[in-house]
């Protein structure tokens, strides 16, 4: 049997800033002094995988509850059908806009993180606007479960009420953990270093729990 | 040797008392964390056991002092039958939970994963901080029920519903017992998610130079496989604990039928399904004995193969087996429900994938034997319990052949006879790969030697007491010896209570003889022999730092990988082993075959 020697992997120099590596992975830091071209040399950092790690984690619990529904909704005929209060529907029109105004925010970071732009100010400013709407989902959110409450429907009233109640807190809950995701991404980009990988973790993050809410919805709408 | 600069500068080493010691983010000290808080449960749930025991052979013995445990569930010191099921229920938690996850894979995982990578930290040293101190709060959640109310819950560690979710009326602890259960559990979820988060984002992200995936050693490899089960199977436990506690505190009908009569009492609740608590459960439930047995075979093939001086015959089917083993867990979780009443079909189609399960053990099994075959094993205290752990492992696979099939577990569901199996395959088989990591780590974590001596004499005494233990319940169990029955008065049973009493003076003294154990570690940590840095001559990237490692893992400089992890039987410059950062051009045996 012929002989393998083993070869000794070549040492990668590391990389410079003037090489360019197509998705700019090294060149995504914004310093806090305002010059974009002073970019600091590192590895992609692990968020980029943990945040897909984190949605895995958050998908497998909603198909936990979505079984459970399912399979709760077929163990008995107790179901009590009821219409979802309408401000839902406008809610989800604000966690779509939120996206939109998060993802226009990426877009202008992108930019500045090129050198084109010399302020943060504009992307921090479409930040606050995403900010604003989260808050103004999970305060929608609350006057959805408010008006429930204030016609007698809790927890205890229906079965199909406890899925309600329960699916659409684990859900804002989720938001709020997002909020405070976004909260700190202003906070690097104004007082510090905001790395991209940070950013687009973020908004990953950000797009999921509203794609979350569009497939709670519609679960939702055709059982409830 | 070659190094290159750490990438990712992560934090400075910590200097006051509280930063280094206590709320640490070093992951070898969250790892030395986890190793205590299991040390510390494994007394706990192994006492229960031995109360539970004495019980069980000499059934109105009093046992000094049980009345200050509970003086309503031990009067004049003779535990009550309901009392017997809340030990035997906290018994069951502890040990799964807070040992079994705990020790092999959160303990030894952030230990050495890291370093085995080639990395200076876990990526999220904050998540991993909290990960651990999540999981110590909800160690004392668990603990706690044993001075609320009437006691910790009595309904086993599955907690079946609806029992456990309809409130004291079912028996003491089924209140507040169960509440406190599941918050601890659920608390316990919240750790291992971000433990979770933390080995998987460190395997694939956080390698160093040259260390491909397939050059990981086999432990790296098995703590990757065991956190994306965590990550799964604990995700999934959460919502079921949720959902259990609404049932208790908010008067909801997740898990409790209509028309339920408790104790002459007709039950509020109405339209609960009582089989979805099992079925969310034990998606989690079967998973989880392989979060708890695949750091073992990790933990046990790295420990051979340095023993043996020669690598597994096949690297590569031995993790792609781990995989599999992985993988079918979540396809076989109905085996536990044959006799639930679930739909006949539906326990054939949860028997196939479980007789299915059995190849890749077998292969992993097989591959261990054909690679220990002919080689010098060398014989220390971790060799030992690695080999005492295939003993197990075979000896408690074995009759998982039996009770894969639903006709015949339809008959030995309820007996003796799976407390033996699972016993031996999961449990002890698991608790031999602590040992045998133990042995072989404590040089790298503490800085000194552990008496090999006394090691060997835990093992032997070890490996023959957990035989004496378990085996005979596989002849209880045939005998028709049902399980969780706190006294044995029926006539059928009375012929087999010594062997009860005969196991249980086995438990007695198998539980005594891990002072040894104890004895050696606390002594060894303090004036053990002074460890150098490769006592085993191993390959692996853990034996080339400082022992013990300096806070930054590799001192500044991470490594440069150049070879698989198990290069031995070759002739290279320091002995018959080249190690993994070595630049050195190497044969192996095997290449001049």
């Amino acid at each position: 049997m012929a002989t393998t020697v083993h070869e000794p992997p070549k040492i990668e120099p590391r990389r410079s800033p003037n090489e360019g590596s197509g998705n700019g992975g090294w060149r995504n830091v914004v310093p806090a002094d305002g010059d974009a071209r002073k970019v600091a040399d590192y590895s992609p950092p692990p968020a980029s995988t943990g945040i897909w790690v984190v949605l895995a984690a958050i998908t497998m619990s909603f198909a936990a509850f979505t079984s459970a529904l399912i399979v709760r909704q077929a163990s008995a005929l107790d179901w009590r059908h009821f219409s979802l209060p309408s401000v839902l529907y406008w809610n989800t029109l604000v966690i779509l806009a939120s996206s939109v105004t998060l993802e226009i925010s990426r877009r202008q970071v992108a930019t500045y993180m090129g050198g084109l732009r010399s302020q943060a100010a504009r992307p921090a400013r479409w930040l606050y606007v995403t900010l604003f709407l989260g808050l103004l989902f999970v305060a929608g959110q609350t006057f959805a479960w408010m008006q429930l409450r204030s016609h007698g429907f809790n927890l205890a009233t229906n079965i199909s009420f406890a899925f309600f109640y329960v699916l659409t807190v684990a859900h804002a809950l989720h938001v709020l953990g997002g909020l405070g995701g976004l909260a700190r991404v202003i906070r690097k980009l104004k007082y510090s270093t905001l790395r991209r990988s940070t950013l687009d973790a973020t908004s990953r993050y950000w797009h999921f729990v509203g794609v979350l809410w569009l497939y709670l919805l519609l679960l939702l709408w055709m059982k409830l | 040797m070659h190094d290159v600069s750490p990438h990712v500068v992560h934090h400075g080493a910590p200097t006051g008392f509280i930063r280094k010691h206590v709320f640490s983010i070093d992951h070898k000290v969250i790892g030395k964390q986890y190793y205590a808080l299991a040390l510390v449960a494994v007394v706990v749930g192994m006492v229960l056991s031995w109360l539970m025991r004495i019980h069980l052979a000499w059934t109105n013995f009093a046992i000094p002092g049980l009345h200050f445990l509970s003086s309503n569930g031990a009067p004049g010191n003779v535990m009550t039958p309901e009392y017997y099921l809340q030990l035997m229920t906290m018994h069951g938690t502890i040990m799964v939970f807070f040992v079994l996850t705990t020790a092999p894979f959160a303990a030894f995982g952030n230990f050495f994963l890291p370093i085995q990578v080639g990395a200076e930290d876990m990526p999220f040293p904050h998540f991993n901080m909290m990960s651990f101190w999540v999981t110590f709060v909800a160690f004392l959640v668990l603990v706690s029920s044993f001075f609320v109310g009437d006691g910790p819950t009595l309904g086993g560690w599955t907690q079946y519903a609806p029992l456990s979710a309809v409130g004291s009326v079912a028996g003491p602890g089924q209140g507040m017992g169960v509440v406190l259960w599941a918050a601890s559990i659920g608390i316990f979820c919240i750790g291992q998610l971000l433990g979770s988060l933390n080995f998987i984002t460190t395997t694939l992200d956080m390698r160093t130079k040259g260390m491909s995936l397939m050059r990981l050693p086999l432990s790296a490899w098995a703590w990757f496989i065991t956190s994306i089960m965590g990550l799964t199977a604990f995700a999934v436990l959460m919502p079921a604990c949720i959902l259990l506690i609404l049932d208790h505190v908010a008067g909801t009908s997740f898990f409790v039928p209509s028309n339920l009569v408790i104790n002459d009492q007709l039950q509020p609740h109405t339209g609960g399904s009582t089989l979805l608590w099992q079925h969310l459960f034990w998606f989690f439930g079967h998973p989880e004995v392989y979060i708890a047995i695949i750091p073992g075979l990790g933990i046990v093939s790295h420990v051979l193969i340095t023993n043996m001086r020669r690598p597994m015959l096949s690297h590569r089917v031995l993790i792609y087996s781990f995989g599999a083993l992985a993988v079918l867990s979540y396809m076989v979780y109905g085996h536990h429900m044959f006799v639930s009443g679930m739909n006949p079909f539906s326990s054939l189609a949860f028997s196939f994938p479980t007789l299915v399960i059995t190849i890749p053990s077998t292969i992993i099994v097989l591959i261990w034997l054909g690679s220990l075959y002919g080689s010098k094993l060398r014989i220390n205290t971790a060799s030992l319990f690695a080999l005492g752990f295939v003993s197990m492992f075979i000896s408690g696979g074995v009759s998982g052949f039996f009770l894969a099939q639903p006709s015949i577990d339809i008959m030995l569901h309820a007996t003796y006879f799976v407390v033996g199996h699972f016993h031996l395959v999961m449990a002890v088989a698991a608790i031999f790969g602590i040992f045998s990591g133990t042995y072989f780590w404590f040089p790298k974590m503490a800085g000194r030697m552990m008496n090999e001596t006394l090691g060997k004499l835990h093992f032997w005494l070890t490996f023959v007491g957990t035989y004496c233990i378990f085996m005979p319940f596989h002849y209880l169990g045939i005998a028709g010896n049902v399980r969780r029955y706190q006294a044995f008065v029926d006539d059928y049973l009375q012929p087999l209570i010594p062997v009860h009493k005969f196991i249980t003076v086995a438990a007695v003294l198998t539980g005594l003889a891990q002072f040894i154990f104890i004895y050696n570690l606390i002594y060894s940590r303090f004036k053990g022999a002074p460890a150098p840095d490769n006592p085993w001559e191993a390959t692996s990237l853990e034996w080339i730092t400082a022992t013990p490692p300096p806070h930054d893992n590799f001192g500044g400089k991470l490594p440069v990988v150049y070879h698989d992890p198990y290069q031995y039987g070759i002739e290279g410059s320091s002995g018959d082993y080249v190690m993994q950062n070595s630049p050195e051009q190497i044969k192996t045996a095997y290449d001049e075959k």
